[in-house]
């Protein structure tokens, strides 16, 4: 079970800095082909989507690294084991 | 003493928290359920920078504030405790709610009502972020040993209850009054935000009668309260490390599950089906009605066999059932498998409608309705509106059987055409029964995940902890549902299929359950944590 966890950890790791260039992908893509009117407002949904899926992005990617650095092979049964 | 011991009771513990809770979310669905009219009222569309701020009300207030929300009160929750919190948030999410209903329209006082209005909205956003995790706290750490999964199921209805209870209140005064009435700048559809200052009202009396978790209360008389529950949750590894698996393993797959089955569902079901704006209502009602008891039949399961498995499940069916379930919705709604009753399709105009602008355009609105009955008691309209713009020799006072055509300049070349379908009986309950799964899915994923989240975090952080997690996975991947789906399907048209697939825009949820269903089989425990005192 644990060489399935690190090793899906390589997937996450790959699949949040793909995730990123997709959505900067799209967000060009939609921002460029809306109408002049419409444009401002589309770019500003876009913005608001890249400033959020960022971070959450990144917070994938360092899932990935301690997935693959065995973080995760015994989870924590009291709270002392988390301080 | 005795009043003492009857305050500190479970049962008034959760009635307490639950009526809070209940009424946080009626308030922050009202606002998207009348968006339209807001919208209309707050935001016109020929106004650009309006339109602007409506976007930055609609999305910053579910994706960026809600999660800010959760920083902000889940930090206080961890620094004075979850009573005073959650108090504070109620207050803030009422007393916006009531003033949204104050605020004249952007006909009367201009810019200074869509302003107002977004301020009021993120408000709102950030009391709900700071709600939920305050009160999943406060009734877990309330709830006795071996029950804690089925009384904070109770608080996870609230969420649904609070949806019945916004479509309930406004159907009610919306058919008392007619659109017409309704939708006036101080028409019917101000009401709700009305009837939230008496509701949260009556819930702050009911709160302050209550005592501080006896878990927060222990720790704050030891002095160990978290003295920086930033730091705390999100600085340090070994907390850190849970709240990612929180958020990957769990949240992220029940807010899809959540977001498709009680909005895209009904909103598919309108916009999509075309089923009449009251009938596609009330069978999302029904459905609701008769799903929530499982909320509570989960809860109380997970603390029998575990919380992962049941949350997992959910997910699974989802991902496996949610194209077959929506090419029903489709198959049910069509005109394809049904028999026209020949001599009740009918065809009537109605009066045309002159309207000169400011430009001294003349344009005639001219509605001419399909009215289409079927054997097994279904009703199709085609309402199709062609606009004429006539020359500036047309006399008002001729009527539209008499109008010249050499007077027409134009007519449109794209008539706006609106469909409404009423449904037969049969059909009607075929949907309710596909939606109602769909809720029993989110039973599953959201019934026990209040439990979960609290027995990953130590109380010092507890609120913190959980609330980021729970709302970027309810308000950024679940939010997200209608926005990403209808982009999907924008990707699917083509000159040879202008429609697109109306069934791609299920990709999202499929894709984000899926994704979240693998992490949680591999990375999640299936271990109740008996002991959430430390």
């Amino acid at each position: 079970m644990n060489a399935v966890k690190k090793s899906l950890g390589y997937v996450w790791m790959l699949m949040a800095p793909a995730l990123i260039c997709f959505l900067v992908y799209q967000a060009v893509e939609k921002i460029s082909a809306a109408s002049e009117i419409q444009r401002s407002n589309v770019a500003l949904q876009w913005v608001i989507i890249l400033l959020v899926f960022t971070p959450i992005c990144v917070g994938f990617f360092i899932f990935g690294k301690y997935a693959i650095s065995n973080e995760y092979a015994h989870l924590p049964e009291s709270s002392t084991e988390i301080e | 003493m005795i009043q003492e011991k009857k305050q500190s009771s479970i049962a008034f513990v959760i009635g307490a928290s639950s009526v809070g809770t209940l009424i946080e979310w009626y308030d922050f669905y009202i606002f998207g359920m009348l968006a339209t009219i807001i919208s209309k009222q707050f935001f016109p569309a020929d106004a650009g920078t309006a339109a602007l701020l409506s976007t930055l009300a609609i999305f910053a207030a579910g994706f960026i504030v809600r999660p800010f929300g959760a920083l902000v009160f889940g930090r206080l929750g961890d620094l004075i405790g979850r009573k005073h919190t959650f108090l504070l948030t109620l207050v803030i999410m009422g007393g916006s709610t009531f003033a949204i209903g104050l605020v004249p329209g952007y006909a009367t006082i201009g810019w200074a009502a869509p302003i107002l209005v977004l301020i009021l909205r993120l408000l709102q956003g950030l009391a709900l972020g700071g709600e939920y995790g305050g009160a999943a706290t406060y009734v877990a750490e309330h709830a006795p040993k071996g029950q804690r999964g089925f009384w904070t199921s109770w608080i996870q209805t609230t969420a649904t209850l609070g949806l019945f209870l916004a479509l309930g209140v406004i159907i009610l005064i919306r058919s008392s009054q007619g659109v017409e009435k309704f939708s006036a700048e101080w028409g019917g559809w101000r009401y709700p935000f009305w009837i939230s200052l008496l509701l949260v009202g009556v819930s702050i009396l009911i709160r302050m009668r209550m005592s501080e978790s006896p878990m927060f209360s222990k720790l704050k008389t030891e002095g160990k309260t978290s003295v920086n529950p930033l730091k705390e949750s999100f600085g340090q590894k070994g907390n850190f490390k849970m709240v990612l698996l929180a958020l990957f393993g769990a949240v992220m797959g029940q807010g899809v599950v959540w977001y498709t089955g009680q909005f895209y569902a009904q909103s598919f079901i309108e916009t999509v089906c075309k089923v009449e704006f009251i009938q596609s209502r009330n069978l999302m009602l029904w459905a609701i009605l008769m799903a929530t008891p499982c909320f509570v039949l989960f809860g109380w399961l997970s603390d029998k066999v575990g919380r992962k498995w049941i949350m997992l499940i959910g997910m699974l069916a989802a991902v496996l059932t949610y194209r077959p379930i929506y090419k029903q919705f489709l198959s049910l709604t069509s005109a394809k498998n049904r028999i026209e009753k020949i001599d009740l399709a009918k065809i009537t105009a109605s009066e045309p409608k002159v309207v000169t602008d400011a430009k001294e355009t003349t344009k005639i609105y001219v509605t001419q309705i399909f009215d289409t009955a079927y054997t097994d008691g279904a009703h199709f309209k085609y309402i199709k509106t062609d606009t004429l713009l006539l020359t500036a020799a047309y006399d008002a006072n001729l009527k539209m059987d008499a109008l010249n055509p050499s007077l027409v300049v134009s007519k449109s070349v794209k008539p706006n055409v609106v469909i409404e379908k009423t449904m037969d009986d049969a059909t009607y309950w075929n949907l309710i029964w596909l939606v109602f799964i769909q809720i029993v899915y989110v039973t599953m994923v959201y019934g026990p995940i209040a439990a979960f989240l609290v027995e990953m975090f130590p109380t010092k952080i507890r609120y913190t902890s959980m609330s980021l997690p729970y709302h970027i996975g309810n308000g950024v991947f679940g939010g997200l549902v209608p926005f990403l789906g209808t982009l999907i399907v924008e990707f699917t048209k083509s000159p040879e299929s202008p429609m697109g697939d109306a069934l791609a825009g299920l990709w999202y949820p499929i894709g984000v359950a899926s994704v979240c269903l693998i992490i949680g089989v591999f990375y999640l425990s299936n271990k109740i944590d008996k002991n959430v005192m430390d």
